[in-house]
């Protein structure tokens, strides 16, 4: 695989996995459990929503066909995106939203760090900023797992059941295929191996601490990466790309 | 007796003498009680308000205009939290205040139980919702008490990014295809004249107005602010080439200002009764908001209390 095809598709992967959780997170927006709350869910929301940006904008340019971010984000069909099934499932509760912030931002940060060190300057760039503001949602979402899970019976419950309903996503994270070692071999992507290990590490102290039980690793889900999807996505990308789609070519 | 209205002389005094009232100072309990509704019915909007633009951010269309959007209804949970804490500081909890909200006891401002029906009403809302909030929160950043008028100091910066955000929209949209166009226009047609009614009832009808003058929470007077709004509105819309829906909408060289037609009183009080088109869609996405949030507040309750346990037990 040429390696410029191989970036061009890593981009999309990113836009679209940070995209796609914002999309979810703005969601929640005026209906949060407390307001503290439905600010910090924005506030992720946005953090998500620019890193998108950034990685869209650099997918354009890599490409070289001069596609914009929102032709990428708006004009795509379902079977172009290419983001991890875990990031498109629905909302469902507290817990579910917080469990699929945690198993995502416990991948994303070591990801990040890795990702300071790539040999293509723009990603190195695009990690430096978003290091920071992955730090924190880290913190932000393994508190909220330790609350739930050491809270009241009835949290303890859901949280464990968000993580049992999740986990056969979390398997998607650590995928290679021909994109990845190519970029792999180039020096622009990071081995996943110690990824891995940072992910086991932060999931067990957290769970621990929240005395969660840790899902078995049993079937794990697959596809997000070839454009196959859970039925979620296309009602999102529905509801997305409606007026991009309703009024072509139109400048808003 | 004459010790309490002494009190009151001093008050009234420090008041025409331009001093801030602090939490900590005397003042009347109706004084209190005022403030307390009208922050706490401040803080109530911004939150309710968050609905109708929350509306779209699903259906931005562009990456950009989605990123503004999150960013401006994040700012409005921000002026909701400053507002509970400046009411707080009159001795009135959180809890209480949303408590009021949900059973109907306390209000917010009507204009959000209207609609947000294209996306010409992000940019209507940004315009004219925010441009005539701003006409009020500019005097309230030298109402006579200290935290509200401190916390509208901070609101007033990040409104007038908002008012400019949604112009910027409308602006776009005008200049845009015929059907953007026609979206503009609505949007405007449906937001005006409600715009309007935010200022509240003419003067000679207002009944807590005469009241916050003396003591200098409001400085200046529903229909006064409303003229400002509509001079300075009026003009924006035909620099972008809108219609204002106004059929007697004229400017008047004697006053100085322009003069405008009747504004539908009957279906503004409608509104406040509860009969908007949306009012019942607003209190069941609040009340769900709280009861779906109910087992969260009580998980961090229960964990910090077996934390503080703990660490007493240590």
């Amino acid at each position: 695989m040429e390696l410029n095809e191989a970036l061009f598709q890593f981009c999309l992967r990113r836009g679209d996995d940070t995209h796609v959780l914002s999309h979810r997170l703005g969601e929640w927006c005026g209906h949060g459990p407390v307001l503290e709350e439905d600010m910090a869910l924005t506030n992720r929301a946005l953090d998500l929503l620019g890193q998108a940006r950034n990685y869209l904008q650099y997918a354009g340019q890599v490409e070289g066909k001069g596609r914009s971010e929102d032709d990428l984000a708006y004009l795509r069909n379902e079977r172009g995106y290419v983001n991890c099934k875990l990031v498109e499932q629905p909302n469902g509760d507290y817990a579910h939203t917080i469990a699929k912030c945690f198993l995502f931002d416990a991948w994303h940060l070591p990801f990040l760090k890795a990702q300071l060190d790539s040999k293509d300057e723009q990603l190195a760039a695009i990690a430096g900023k978003a290091v920071k503001e992955a730090t924190y949602h880290l913190r932000h979402s393994s508190e909220w797992m330790v609350r739930f899970g050491d809270g009241t019976e009835e949290s303890h419950q859901r949280a464990q059941q968000a993580l049992h309903d999740l986990w056969t996503f979390t398997g998607e994270l650590f995928e290679t295929d021909e994109v990845y070692t190519t970029l792999q071999q180039a020096g622009i992507v990071p081995d996943l191996g110690p990824i891995k290990e940072a992910f086991d590490r932060t999931v067990n102290e957290v769970l621990a601490e929240a005395t969660l039980k840790r899902p078995e690793d049993e079937f794990m889900a697959s596809g997000g990466r070839k454009g196959q999807h859970t039925e979620h996505l296309g009602h999102m990308l529905g509801e997305m790309q409606f007026l991009q789609r309703a009024h072509p070519g139109a400048q808003w | 007796m004459s010790d309490v209205k002494n009190l009151e002389e001093r008050f009234q005094e420090r008041i025409d003498d331009e001093q801030k009232i602090e939490p900590r100072d005397w003042m009347p309990d109706k004084y209190r009680q005022n403030l307390i509704r009208q922050i706490s019915q401040h803080a109530h909007s911004e939150v309710v308000g968050m609905l109708p633009e929350g509306n779209w951010i699903s259906r931005a269309p562009s990456l950009r205009r989605k990123a503004i959007l999150l960013a401006k209804i994040q700012d409005e949970a921000g002026h909701g939290l400053y507002l509970y804490s400046a009411a707080e500081t009159l001795g009135v909890g959180r809890d209480q205040l949303i408590d009021q909200l949900l059973t109907g006891k306390a209000k917010y401002s009507s204009i959000f139980n209207y609609p947000s029906l294209s996306w010409a009403d992000i940019g209507a809302i940004g315009w004219l919702v925010d441009g005539a909030a701003i006409m009020n929160q500019v005097m309230l950043t030298r109402t006579s008490y200290g935290p509200y008028a401190r916390a509208m100091v901070r609101i007033c910066k990040e409104e007038s990014f908002h008012q400019r955000q949604g112009y910027e929209i409308m602006s776009v949209l005008a200049s845009g295809t015929e059907e953007q166009k026609a979206m503009a226009q609505d949007a405007l047609d449906r937001w005006w004249w409600p715009s309007l009614m935010m200022f509240g009832p003419n003067d000679a009808d207002s009944a807590h107005s005469a009241e916050s003058m003396k003591w200098k929470i409001k400085r200046e007077s529903n229909d006064e602010l409303r003229q400002r709004f509509v001079d300075r509105t009026v003009q924006q819309a035909e620099t972008i080439g809108l219609t204002v829906p106004d059929p007697d909408l004229k400017w008047n060289e004697e006053r100085g200002h322009y003069d405008f037609g009747p504004i539908d009183w009957d279906e503004f009080w409608n509104v406040v009764k509860g009969n908007g088109p949306c009012n019942r869609d607003r209190m069941k996405a609040r009340r769900e908001a709280h009861e779906n949030g109910r087992w969260v507040r009580e998980a961090a309750a229960a964990h910090a209390a077996k934390k503080a346990a703990r660490k007493t037990a240590a």
